[in-house]
């Protein structure tokens, strides 16, 4: 099995190779339209600021990559986000691949939310043997709202999407490379759709 | 619901963990890795590396280890220590670490958090802060708690917050080492003051002290050394005993 982790600069993507590592494939990192589209399956990380990632992705093209892809493709926190229509950080435009307008957590929350928190009304095969209310591990100041693409549930000072999926796209807010076993459990999911 | 996290930290000493580590079941106690999985197999929710050689190499050494514990450990990690630049920081993020914690450098040079936090996000940026009370007032310290400088905490605190860092790791020097709890007065000033997740750190001794700095200090994370590296407090049943207390924990 082919996998390409989408190398663009704006990840923590030796976490995600060493993850899939472990579960006994190997990755590879790039940024080369022709073997992202040539891959079994695409993990499109991303930690940091969505201006500025958005930015590296228009520089390499791959802005337009991307949502033309047709095998299962992750999005994993900002990569996430990315996928959507719109999010408020940065008034930052997305790919567009889901229709959701990312928006900032206000108070009384803590900004941003670090830790685990618990998933629910899961609704994808992402989460074949996942259990309701399973912690995942999340760091981040901005999320999706609950919409018909949602595929899991996340409870912040109100429900939100930790999960979304459009066709082959999937994306989620949360780390599977660092949620212990149970974040092994999704990304060997996303390894077998 | 967001959990209360728990946080083993590991000294690191060229690359090893330093003696004070009491683990009979491992094969190599002094191996920071090793260390590290057994942590996350025990159910620790997170770790905190804090480097504290003072050798040339010890930039490249930390950096070899941070890649080694993403290879090999499924939760995050913290890195601190002597970090004092972009440069710094972007290594250790792009071997695997989820964050960095800044403490000397940022009283130094207070931009330091605001270029970090606009080059790599918030969210991987704690500040370390110590203190100590002089004549009933909290004053931030340099060097382990040797240096006194002339910061108030919860100012500094603030300060610390709109220069965007993540979160902060408050260690009470007052505390530090007595086994006798958290300084849960200053944590709940601190988390009332703040929008900011802080991390409980110096003091405790028994699973009441922790019992007691999600409830009184409203920490959001506690961390601490020597019980969990002694075994002294076993960290199943460290969570058992917050969650029959209604303490939200990952179990």
């Amino acid at each position: 099995m082919k996998i390409v982790i989408i190398d663009y600069g704006a990840g923590n993507i030796q976490s995600i190779k060493f993850a899939i590592q472990r579960l006994g494939y190997q990755a590879v990192l790039s940024k080369d339209p022709e073997k992202i589209k040539a891959a079994d399956k695409v993990i499109f990380p991303g930690v940091g600021e969505a201006g500025s990632a958005m930015r590296k992705l228009k520089e390499s093209g791959l802005d337009k990559i991307i949502p033309q892809l047709k095998q299962p493709v992750l999005g994993i926190c900002l990569g996430m986000q990315l996928m959507c229509a719109h999010t408020e950080e940065g008034d930052t435009t997305g790919l567009g691949v889901f229709d959701i307008n990312i928006v900032k957590f206000t108070t009384p929350v803590k900004v941003p939310q670090i830790g685990w928190n618990q998933i629910t009304d899961l609704k994808s095969s992402l989460f074949s043997s996942v259990a309701e209310n399973e912690h995942v591990y999340l760091v981040h100041s901005y999320y999706a709202p609950v919409t018909s693409q949602t595929i899991s549930k996340t409870n912040y000072g109100g429900e939100y999407s930790t999960a979304v999926q459009k066709d082959n796209f999937y994306g989620v807010q949360f780390h599977p490379e660092k949620s212990s076993v149970l974040g092994e459990q999704i990304l060997r999911n996303f390894l077998s759709l | 619901m967001l959990t209360k996290r728990i946080i083993p930290c590991l000294d690191i000493k060229n690359g090893r963990t330093v003696k004070g580590v009491n683990f009979v079941d491992l094969r190599d106690a002094g191996d920071p890795v090793e260390l590290a999985k057994l942590y996350s197999e025990a159910g620790a929710d997170e770790l905190v590396f804090l480097d504290i050689s003072a050798t040339e190499e010890r930039r490249k050494t930390l950096a070899d280890l941070v890649l080694r514990v993403a290879e090999h450990v499924n939760i995050p990690f913290t890195v601190g220590g002597g970090i004092s630049s972009i440069a710094d920081v972007d290594i250790l993020l792009k071997n695997g670490a989820d964050k960095v914690s800044i403490n000397s450098s940022a009283v130094k040079n207070p931009d330091l958090i605001n270029e970090l936090a606009g080059k790599f996000g918030s969210q991987c940026i704690t500040v370390a802060i110590d203190a100590k009370q002089i004549n009933g007032e909290w004053i931030v310290h340099l060097v382990g708690g040797k240096v006194p400088t002339t910061l108030n905490l919860f100012d500094w605190a603030k300060e610390v917050e709109q220069r965007g860092a993540g979160e902060i790791l408050f260690t009470s020097m007052d505390n530090d080492g007595t086994k006798d709890g958290f300084a849960n007065d200053a944590l709940a000033k601190l988390s009332e003051n703040l929008n900011i997740p802080i991390i409980a750190s110096g003091g405790a001794g028994c699973i009441q002290d922790f019992t007691d700095t999600f409830k009184i200090g409203k920490s959001d994370a506690a961390l601490a050394a020597s019980v969990f590296h002694f075994k002294q407090i076993d960290i199943q049943e460290l969570k058992s005993a917050l969650d029959a207390e209604d303490i939200p924990v990952r179990r």
